[in-house]
């Protein structure tokens, strides 16, 4: 049985009691305790610099030439805190709630509550290390709404909140380089995880510059490598983002916990062409303002702004008259979905909604109108002043989509289509973020365990920060208590030479097939396969299929993909078709994991579990558990951990 | 808009490795779609590269958004492309016409070493951030967020700094291989709020030195960064960098 080692008592006195009672260790032992940390995004950095400042001595791994350029740099809108500044009701129980709500009551009570707690923290640490954060007139920091929520908690920076924050932990990532308590790797990948008696031990990182597997031992590792969304090739992850590491840990024992569990964001610019690469967000924070719409009559081509205001249906608006435009991320993704198959989509690939600011820009307009006293101004003037507000609060996602698409969002309509965003599946841990192999952690998006079933906009900065900020450090202690006595390991120990080995042997394997297909290639057809089977819609039969398709694109990658270049110098497309490789095998288990789960829940829509009108149908006398899948040759063991709701009582979640 | 498709002559730089002394290479693409952006462009020439045979050609990026500032190249003699305000990821074809002739090559820049290509190393920027660009606050020494009210224009000044995404661009602009616009964004965020007055003068002195260190050059004023930044980041934080320098060298630091 799965113990996530939740501390007994009251929910919000589980933390503090932990962290009262928790071992620790003294400053003399710290300083020799070895510890690495793989990925550099927000979870990473913060983790790195924190565990340095207490002064352990940590190795920091990223693929990028910069720890600065993890994906945690592209998130827009803002992070989470429960700090009530604006006298609307917040609280830790209300951020505690709607997040377990807004995972569709598949998260943890006592790690949801925890986040919650911590997080009025991490805007005083940001704040605290110089993140502009936006700023109301009185020199206060200012907030703004997200999906799935009724309150303003949302700090940000524009539209470029998870840059400053990224920076901000890369920045005290840095000083701590300059101290000498972490050592940074750039341009590594983790290729193997290193296992001595039980427990982890070190990596195998390849020098992705010269080509050379380089063998690292510490008493702990952390893996704070982000998820895994690339599996369906175009999502909305940065091209390197990979499950690389957590893969390897996952074949070497570590559970892989929810995989089916993907968030599908409603707001990203459409796909143009076969040549798309990747897929580009607009942030969530434009639905504050935005008003979501297609046309009521099918198959209506007249360009948006000739269609008249009462042939427009509003359809977030018309089915939740509660959140309206604001409902979570799975309802409008799938409500988009639904406009679209009905033959009511926009543009010239009919996959695409209307999101459209002309209304904001008059309100706006018109508030700046009374604001400065200016009395009877012609509509031009009240226009113009509105694009102003909306310039400053959304300029750089409106300049981006411009550049994407060639149109312009303050006259025209933005036409935008879900696309995969964020994975909540990810490494089983426990309370204290450990994976089922002793010694190895999960942070951030490498983990599953807040989020449930699905995301809340705003809550991937907070958990990623609070991990790395304020959990690790309490709980990493606890652990390395216990092994102050354990001496470096000299990485000439068999278990360094047979794991330098076997990725030796696959990389050889790789590089030996020399066959006629790109990675590239494959990477699109896996990609196909988990969209049309395993993305917003998914059912038994196609799950099935998915399944045997995915098998038979492994057994083609393995005899027929062609990579170029060497083994022992720069070589991408070979970083890629390791990754790649990894990736199919994740889908399967995927696919596995959807067709196992006979309900609906948050990202997860089996079309064969719904409510008359179409909203996700759970099964908690079956399904309330978290799905932990053991990896073993050829197949995989399904763990059950059941979820035990003391304070909540989960209920059909409405948003009407 | 109109979408059309393009032929084009691509002239690219291949370097085996730092040790080697690179040279150009020609390259025919066509059927390019102007929707695409610059690096699918690419994309294309190295699927057919592979398929061939040879080698792919080797290029940094990751985010493909703007915001991660691994994407490099010189396209036609500019950083990042023709477009104003953009990173080469955002670059789209349109941008070109049928039977245009486009040069790539690398940033160049004695502080920047070509890795592969079009790769260069950048790790010269991470060492001037150790240098001083930071607020030393450990982990859990933070008062309440709202405790210290900071003027709204002041805040907007310091995120205009500290927008930039630390790609070279302004490095590889300049004639000189300056890092003073890269240096000056960083010096300006920190300077600019209440939270980083206490460390402002060490900073900007340590900073300077580590850059001079670096073998980046000087600056001559010609505002070649503040044309090509992908992040319009703004010369004015040069000035600021003179002045939080001078300050520093009169009182003594």
């Amino acid at each position: 049985m799965l113990d996530a080692k939740i501390p007994a008592g009251k929910l919000d006195e589980k933390w503090t009691k932990y962290k009262g009672t928790v071992k620790l260790v003294n400053p003399a032992n710290k300083r020799k305790l070895e510890i690495i940390v793989v990925g550099t995004g927000l979870a990473g950095s913060s983790a790195a610099a924190s565990l340095g400042e207490m002064g352990y001595k940590v190795k920091a791994f990223c693929f990028q030439d910069s720890p600065r350029r993890a994906h945690s740099i592209a998130a827009q809108g803002g992070i989470n805190a429960a700090k009530n500044y604006q006298n609307d009701g917040d609280s830790v129980y209300r951020l505690f709630y709607d997040t377990i709500k807004g995972g569709d009551y598949r998260a943890r009570e006592g790690n949801v509550h925890r986040l919650a707690e911590v997080s009025t923290s991490i805007i005083d640490q940001c704040v605290a290390q110089g993140v502009p954060f936006a700023r109301e007139y009185g020199g206060l920091l200012s907030n703004r709404s997200f999906g799935g929520t009724q309150v303003q908690r949302t700090f940000y920076a524009a539209g470029q909140t998870g840059q400053q924050l990224l920076i901000g932990a890369y920045q005290a990532l840095e000083r701590q380089v300059a101290l000498g308590t972490v050592e940074m790797h750039a341009r590594h990948e983790m290729v193997e995880l290193v296992i001595i008696d039980g427990k982890a031990r070190g990596i195998i990182a390849r020098n992705l510059v010269t080509g050379e597997l380089e063998r690292h031992f510490a008493h702990a590792v952390l893996l704070c490598t982000g998820g895994y969304g690339n599996v369906f090739y175009l999502s909305t992850n940065a091209m390197g983002s990979n499950v690389t590491a957590a893969w390897k840990a996952h074949k070497q024992g570590a559970f892989f916990a929810n995989p089916c569990f993907t968030q599908i964001h409603p707001t990203c610019i459409p796909v143009s062409g076969d040549h798309q690469s990747k897929l580009t967000l607009m942030s969530e924070s434009l639905r504050n303002d935005g008003r979501i719409w297609v046309p009521a009559k099918q198959g209506d081509n007249r360009p948006a702004n000739e269609i008249p205001e009462e042939e427009r249906d509003y359809y977030l608006e018309r089915r939740y008259p509660a959140f309206g435009n604001l409902v979570p991320r799975d309802v409008a993704s799938r409500a988009a979905k639904e406009r679209c198959d009905a033959g009511f989509g926009v543009g010239s690939s009919k996959q695409a909604v209307y999101l459209d600011y002309a209304a904001a820009i008059q309100r706006y307009g018109k508030a700046e109108v009374s604001k400065k006293n200016l009395g009877n101004v012609s509509a031009e003037v009240i226009t113009n002043l509105g694009k102003e507000v909306v310039k400053e609060k959304y300029g750089n996602l409106f300049a981006m989509y411009e550049k994407i698409t060639g149109e312009n969002p303050y006259e025209v309509p933005m036409r935008i289509y879900p696309a995969v965003h964020y994975t909540m599946g990810g490494l089983w841990v426990d309370y204290e973020l450990k994976t089922t192999i002793d010694g190895l952690y999960a942070l951030g998006e490498a983990n599953f365990s807040e989020h449930g079933a699905n995301r809340l906009g705003a809550s991937a900065l907070m958990q990623g920060l609070a991990d790395g900020y304020f959990v690790i450090p309490y709980t990493l202690g606890n652990y390395l208590a216990d092994d102050i006595r354990t001496t470096s390991i000299p990485t000439d120990h068999p278990a360094f030479v047979a794991a330098e080995q076997k990725a030796s042997d696959r990389i050889n394997k790789l590089m030996s097939i020399k066959g006629k297909q790109t990675v590239e290639s494959f990477h699109k057809r896996l990609g196909k396969i988990i969209w049309d089977k395993c993305g917003m819609a998914r059912n038994a039969e196609g799950l099935k299929q998915a399944i045997e398709e995915v098998r038979a694109l492994k057994a083609e990658f393995w005899s027929d993909v062609r990579i170029p270049g060497e083994i022992n110098a720069m070589n991408p497309e070979l970083d890629k078709a390791g990754r790649v490789a990894d990736f199919i095998e994740l889908g399967e288990l995927m696919c596995l994991d959807a067709l196992e789960r006979n309900e609906s829940c948050g990202g997860h829509f089996r079309e064969e579990y719904q409510t008359p009108d179409g909203e996700a149908l759970r099964d908690d006398e079956g399904y309330m558990y978290v799905a932990a899948w053991e990896h073993q040759e050829n197949s995989w063991n399904l763990h059950k951990e059941p979820l035990n709701y003391e304070v909540v009582k989960p209920s059909q979640r409405s948003y009407k | 808009m109109q979408h059309y498709s393009m032929n084009l002559k691509l002239k690219i730089w291949r370097q085996k490795n730092i040790n080697d002394q690179g040279h150009f290479e020609e390259y025919d693409v066509n059927n390019i779609s102007s929707e695409m952006s610059f690096l699918e462009m690419i994309d294309v020439l190295n699927e057919r590269l592979i398929s061939e045979g040879s080698d792919s050609i080797a290029f940094d990026h990751d985010c493909r958004e703007g915001i991660c500032g691994m994407c490099s190249m010189v396209i036609n003699g500019q950083p990042h492309g023709p477009w104003k305000g953009t990173t080469t990821c955002q670059l789209h074809m349109r941008a070109f016409k049928d039977g245009d002739q486009i040069t790539i090559e690398p940033f160049r820049a004695n502080a920047f070493p070509v890795v592969k290509d079009l790769m260069v190393s950048r790790t010269a920027f991470d060492r001037i951030i150790q240098a001083g660009g930071y607020i030393s606050v450990n982990t859990g020494n933070a008062v309440d967020g709202n405790t210290l009210p900071i003027d709204k224009d002041m805040a907007d000044e310091s995120f205009a700094a500290a927008a930039c995404i630390g790609c070279g661009a302004c490095v590889a602009a300049c004639k000189n291989a300056s890092a003073m616009l890269f240096v000056s964004a960083k010096v300006s965020h920190l300077a600019l709020l209440p939270q980083g007055a206490p460390e402002r003068k060490q900073r900007v002195v340590s900073m300077i030195a580590q850059m001079d260190k670096e073998g980046f050059g000087s600056c001559t004023n010609t505002y070649a960064c503040e044309a090509e930044c992908p992040k319009e980041i703004s010369v004015l934080n040069i000035a600021r960098l003179n002045r939080e320098y001078l300050n520093a060298n009169l009182s003594g630091q």
